[in-house]
């Protein structure tokens, strides 16, 4: 218990240094905002995915819904932007509480609901009757209220924060709970665990992630359509992240985005065709050999740690 | 005075599509009390454990606990107020080690748990540090019963614990159930193997098509021409 605390304050010490050091030497900050997007959004897989086993293809959703709940408040009604942030995660929030009859699905059916669910909200958003709320399909300009350096800083803190909730879950018997549901849901009721309320709780704190790295991301690059924040491919790189790492761990979804998210800014963006061949093929490999992540290896060795 | 009575089944019925798998089932546990549930396949004494455990909700009659009806309420209430069981086919947290196992169950706030140490109590202490999907299917079994015992029950539900377990393990075990009802907790015991539930009650329930067709003791059961015929055909 010592051991696990001690690797998670660690965890989060380390994460904190790099990202406040590496500006100082890597130029291209844009990338290390995107990798920060992806370490949040990857962990929030982890908490919905790794300690309950609902894999939310649609996970996207609540991201751009995070996204458009802050453009609409700092917008419409002028509030500052950390209340906008919030107010972003509150949306992803309310959003998940629309969307929990979901929880009910279980497997590929869920999957498949949440992706379609994350399609509605598009299309809800991209409405052209709602010009006038969310500006429908011609997208957000937030170029007033546009500051790199605090939305850097601000998705460093949701990252802390939901690293830190990951770490809580290893550690808790909360987090324990969900695991048992995850095995074994009607074991875990007659354990007395409150299975429905429990999945639900989980379920709107995975949604208030998405939410606020949504918010935050919308701040950072302040011009962006509803395709953009919409988009299938950032819950498939974060799940492909988690997956990779290990789920129900604090570390696994942090290795699994900076091997896969790095080799996607090394080889992805000058030699796509290579990327997708080697991603395939990494990929098979994890599912064939590996399915539960790069972390079972060390757990195979007796080593738990984080 | 006649013992409080624990546990009342009051005409349960429960239909799956056109299938009467309960057909006005009626039964009573006192508290303290070894009841066994006996009955040839497809009779219903699961379907009866699991509407007692709330995972089914009947679609008739009632069952009242501790004087309060319990009827259509959640597994995890039922749990915390007393009524936990064990499965069939053993239900663990397999990716949770044994201790793990027992850790996450909720003990009730209003009762000390009847065993201090039910991982000691059921022999699997020396397993603690191993994952539970490592265990033997009689181990799992076992490690149910512990589970269960962690919730403090009054009213525990032990759905077909032996088959499975070696002639020594079914010893141990019912050593351990008749202590355990010592300790004041009502046991009600679906079994195929009519020995074991010799070695630890007479009273029995012969159940059959979803109706209760015998109740008394086992050796009168056993000369009972009606059980007899639905254990052997006419």
């Amino acid at each position: 218990m010592r051991k696990q605390l001690l690797s998670s304050a660690l965890i989060l010490v380390v994460l904190a240094a790099l990202f406040l050091w590496a500006p100082g030497v890597y130029s291209n900050e844009s990338v290390l905002f995107q990798l920060m997007v992806y370490l949040a959004l990857a962990q929030g897989i982890n908490i919905l995915y790794g300690f309950t086993g609902y894999l939310p293809f649609g996970y996207v959703g609540f991201f751009g819904i995070g996204a458009y709940g802050m453009s609409v408040f700092v917008t419409l009604f002028h509030v500052p932007i950390v209340v906008g942030i919030l107010l972003g995660g509150l949306t992803a929030i309310v959003a998940g509480i629309i969307l929990s009859p979901l929880l009910r699905l279980s497997g590929a059916y869920f999957s498949i609901g949440s992706l379609a669910a994350s399609q509605i909200l598009y299309y809800v958003v991209s409405n052209s009757s709602l010009q006038n709320v969310t500006n429908g399909p011609y997208g957000v300009n937030l170029i007033s209220i546009f500051n790199d350096a605090q939305s850097y800083d601000a998705m460093l803190v949701v990252v802390l924060l939901t690293t830190a909730f990951v770490a809580y879950l290893r550690l808790s018997r909360f987090g324990k709970s969900l695991l048992a549901i995850r095995e074994d849901w009607v074991s875990a009721e007659m354990a007395g665990i409150p299975v429905v309320r429990t999945r639900i709780l989980v379920w709107l704190a995975a949604a208030l992630i998405a939410g606020l790295v949504g918010a935050v991301y919308a701040w950072h690059i302040s011009v962006f359509y509803p395709e953009s924040v919409f988009s299938l491919p950032i819950s498939i790189f974060a799940i492909v992240f988690t997956l990779f790492g290990g789920g129900a761990t604090v570390i696994g979804p942090i290795i699994g985005t900076f091997i896969l998210y790095g080799m996607y800014n090394v080889i992805g963006v000058s030699e796509p065709q290579y990327f997708q061949l080697i991603y395939g093929v990494l990929i098979m490999a994890l599912v064939l050999f590996l399915p539960r992540g790069l972390m079972s290896l060390f757990r195979r060795r007796g080593i738990r740690g984080a | 005075m006649a013992p409080e009575r624990l546990l009342v089944v009051n005409n349960v019925v429960k239909i799956f599509g056109g299938f009467r798998a309960l057909d006005g089932i009626s039964l009573d546990v006192s508290a303290g009390e070894i009841v066994g549930l006996v009955g040839p396949n497809g009779s219903g004494k699961t379907t009866c454990m699991n509407i007692i455990s709330g995972l089914y909700r009947p679609d008739g009659g009632d069952i009242l606990f501790k004087g309060k009806s319990v009827r259509g309420k959640s597994m995890h209430v039922l749990s915390k107020s007393g009524i936990n069981r064990t499965f069939q086919t053993p239900k663990p947290f397999k990716g949770l080690t044994v201790r793990q196992n027992v850790e996450v169950v909720h003990r009730r706030a209003d009762r000390k748990a009847s065993v201090d140490d039910p991982l000691e109590f059921v022999g699997l202490s020396h397993l603690s540090d191993r994952e539970a999907a490592a265990l033997t299917s009689g181990q799992q079994k076992l490690l149910d019963l512990a589970r269960a015992l962690t919730a403090g029950p009054d009213l525990l539900l032990v759905d077909e614990l032996a088959a499975g377990l070696s002639p020594v393990e079914l010893d141990t075990i019912a050593e351990r159930l008749i202590e355990i009802s010592r300790r004041g907790v009502a046991l009600l015991i679906v079994e195929h193997l009519l020995g074991f539930v010799n070695q630890l009650t007479q009273r029995v329930i012969v159940m059959n098509a979803g109706k209760e067709i015998f109740e008394g003791d086992l050796a009168s059961a056993a000369q009972n021409q009606r059980v007899v015929e639905v254990y052997l055909g006419q």
